[in-house]
């Protein structure tokens, strides 16, 4: 098989450049050579395996920034492997996996477990988060150093959120000695604590207990003075309401180095998606308000969030076929990420630079990933995109091991119709 | 004729007016059979009734048994209460279990909101909800509104207040839409820390105070406050709670003259009501048990003879 691979007549949208023009990307030994307008005056290397790309849109490979995968501990849920091949069919090419694994990933010896296995199993670049405290108990501090060399991109509080804050202060203050990431959940522990959906009319109707935005915001304003006081580099892993993306800004404004991501969900659903205690929707942060949904739309097409992640999470039946209350949160998002995003796009809400920007670009460059861009020399991770392509998510057809996906039956415009990883086709549709 | 075109019964969201007058008139029916000397029948000879109680509840699970078995179906009672949970069964594997069985209708209290219409999803047989957590239950709304129609003659246009923990209560969820639905004013009277979120926009007037909430009141309705939430969590402690929304014959003076006094059960004496208005004369505490029973064969004949051919 060649080592050389031409895109020809594919619309290049690369945030790292700026770019947006109709050319050819010309990718040999798993690196890009050369990919715009201009590329298409070098001619075509003999042997290459060259792709008519009309109408389809050629981006940096998606990345995304918080999936959750149930190897090691509970494989039957999802596997290193299964979560890249559900990645590739998303066209998500690099993906951080979160810690929240049994064991934790608080070790050297997990974070290379990971990197073993993925470079052994999986079929896109996988990048372990470490835990932030061992055991994600909260208390002591895990081997930051160690673990970043050992290949940790973040470390993270997965699903908790910090508690102490003289126990953040110092994770965020010794953590900028690696230049190291830190990025937190932020859910306050009394209030809602026993939320299980958006405080409200709806959950009030449904007898459910409400989480008030407040609990999130609450302790992001203060996650967010802490990031201040140490310059450590934070950042904000979901959040769900405009106050908060408000925090963002003030702290930004007072000079802070921080940065947020949003989940797709709460950028495509809203709580009265849970119509009659649906627990695909049972998702943390919680769908909230149309109007909050909305004004998040605003704030990641303005860049106050920087990143779309799909929060994936595989679930099985033991933990979503249960009363809503009692089911676990979470839903699987790799394969619908794009697509969903997508939506956005068509509505003429968020501009495609925006929305690849924020799921490649962006996340690359604040995890420090050799990712999201088609520079000349980069890695060849492409995602090829038919922008328009009308297809219904089957949750018999999704790779991943999971299929609590909350876009059943969903009708979605666009999808990824080919993933390349290194200039190799891990993807095809 | 008219029919009732419900195959369970889960909440009082979803019934029209008529389908709840429906089901009120045929409990004023069942109400003479227990009046009977013999009040065996045998509509429901030959059905299997399970009674699948994850929730203590002794008062609301005889009432449907006895429903059951004057309808002459044969009435088996499980009650689950933590045992198979930390077994580590689940809801729904408790079900399918009892569904293998081929029962024909399957009451259910669980203390989780949804977890009746999640059963209903699974089972193939009729489903009727004894109470899902603090969502709804169905049932006491309509044994309420019986008791109200036949001592007021009428629901619409009455004012209803329900008083105290409207929060927790699946008991004021389903009587606000019940009332509702058929015309009645409904009114909530509690400390503001025992009221949901968005309670304004329930379709209800919000009072804080006892002596205005109650005021030209026809009917005051008492919400059991649990033990759990007396001393400090929710208000800071029983003789506080008693003296400001405790109904005593001060208050209930505000009501208007013959206002019916009512309690879902059971009672905390001396915390949400004093016993000399619970055993007053305005009290129909009782009656609304006998009614409890009414209602109930009601709601099992209309899910199980009532519809079978027009949903089949």
């Amino acid at each position: 098989m060649s080592n050389t691979v031409v895109l020809n007549n594919v619309r290049i949208i690369d945030p790292s450049r700026e770019l947006d023009e109709v050319g050819t990307i010309i990718v040999e030994n798993g690196r890009i050579v050369a990919a715009g307008t201009d590329t298409r005056n070098q001619g075509t290397p003999e042997g290459a395996t060259v792709r008519d790309c009309t109408g389809l849109v050629a981006t940096p490979g998606l990345v995304d920034a918080r999936v959750f995968v149930g190897e090691p501990g509970a494989e039957h849920r999802e596997t290193i492997e299964s979560a890249s091949r559900s990645a590739a069919a998303g066209g998500v090419t690099s993906f951080i996996m979160m810690p929240d694994t049994d064991p934790v990933i608080d070790d050297i010896a997990l974070v290379e477990f990971v990197l073993k296995t993925a470079r052994d199993k999986a079929v896109v670049n996988v990048y372990p988060a470490a835990a932030l405290t061992k055991g994600l108990a909260g208390e002591e501090m895990t081997e930051f150093g160690l673990m970043k060399e050992a290949g940790a991109v973040t470390f993270t509080t997965g699903r908790e959120t910090i508690h102490d804050t003289v126990m953040l202060r110092r994770a965020l203050t010794y953590a900028r000695e690696f230049d190291a990431v830190i990025s937190c959940e932020t859910r306050d522990k009394y209030l809602g604590a026993n939320g299980v959906m958006n405080e409200g009319l709806l959950a009030s109707w449904l007898g459910l207990s409400g989480i008030p935005k407040e609990a999130e915001i609450i302790p992001l304003e203060r996650d967010l003075r802490i990031a201040g006081l140490t310059k450590g580099r934070y950042h904000a892993a979901q959040i769900s309401v405009p106050e908060s993306a408000e925090a963002i800004r003030a702290a930004r404004a007072r000079g802070g180095n921080v940065t947020c991501g949003i989940s797709i969900n709460n950028l495509a659903l809203n709580e009265i998606d849970i119509g009659e205690y649906r627990t695909f929707f049972k998702l943390s942060p919680p769908l909230r308000s149309e109007d909050d949904r909305m004004a998040m739309v605003e704030a990641l097409a303005d860049g106050t969030i920087d990143i779309i992640v799909s929060s994936h999470d595989p679930q099985d039946v033991d933990t979503k076929r249960l009363p809503f209350a009692d089911a676990a949160d979470g839903a699987v998002g790799l394969e619908t990420l794009l697509a969903a995003a997508l939506r956005l796009h068509h509505s003429g809400h968020v501009s495609l630079m925006r929305l690849i920007d924020a799921m490649s670009t962006r996340p690359a460059k604040i995890f420090g990933l050799d990712a999201g861009t088609l520079k000349a020399g980069a890695k060849a991770d492409i995602t090829l995109i038919d922008l328009d392509e009308p297809w219904l998510v089957s949750k018999d057809s999704l790779l991943s091991r999971s299929k609590n996906t909350p876009f059943e039956d969903a009708r979605f415009s666009g999808r990824a119709v080919a993933t390349y990883v290194a200039g190799r086709l891990v993807h095809s549709l | 004729m008219a029919t009732f075109p419900h195959r369970h019964l889960i909440g009082i969201k979803g019934l029209t007016e008529q389908d709840i007058t429906f089901l009120l008139d045929k409990a004023d029916e069942a109400v003479k059979i227990s009046r009977q000397r013999e009040k065996k029948t045998s509509t429901l000879r030959g059905l299997t009734q399970i009674n699948l109680f994850f929730e203590a509840s002794t008062r609301t699970q005889s009432s449907f048994e006895l429903a059951g078995k004057r309808l002459g179906a044969d009435v088996m009672n499980m009650s689950v209460g933590n045992s198979s949970v930390k077994k580590g069964e689940t809801l729904i594997d408790t079900a399918m279990t009892l569904n293998a069985m081929h029962p024909d209708v399957l009451v259910v209290r669980h203390s989780s909101a949804g977890a009746a219409a999640l059963l209903a999803q699974k089972v193939s047989c009729s489903v009727i909800n004894a109470g899902d957590g603090a969502h709804e239950h169905p049932t006491q709304a309509l044994l309420d509104a019986l008791t109200i129609r036949r001592a007021k003659g009428k629901l619409s246009r009455i004012i209803v207040a329900i008083c105290g923990d409207v929060l927790h209560s699946r008991v004021a969820r389903s009587n606000i839409i019940l009332l509702n639905a058929m015309g009645a004013r409904v009114r909530v009277v509690a400390p503001a820390t025992l009221l949901p979120a968005g309670i304004a926009d329930m379709s209800v007037e919000v009072y804080h105070d006892m002596k205005e909430g109650l005021k030209d009141a026809d009917v005051v309705m008492m919400l059991r406050l649990q033990r759990e939430r007396m001393s400090g969590s929710f208000v800071p402690s029983v003789r506080e709670y008693f003296r400001y929304y405790g109904l005593d014959a001060e208050k209930l003076a505000y009501a208007k003259e013959g206002a019916l006094v009512m309690h879902p059960g059971p009672m905390n004496r001396g915390v949400e009501i004093a016993s000399e208005v619970a055993d007053g004369p305005q009290s129909v505490i009782e009656q609304q048990v006998e009614m409890g029973v009414a209602v109930r064969m009601a709601v099992m004949e209309a899910l199980l003879t009532q519809n079978q051919e027009a949903l089949a």
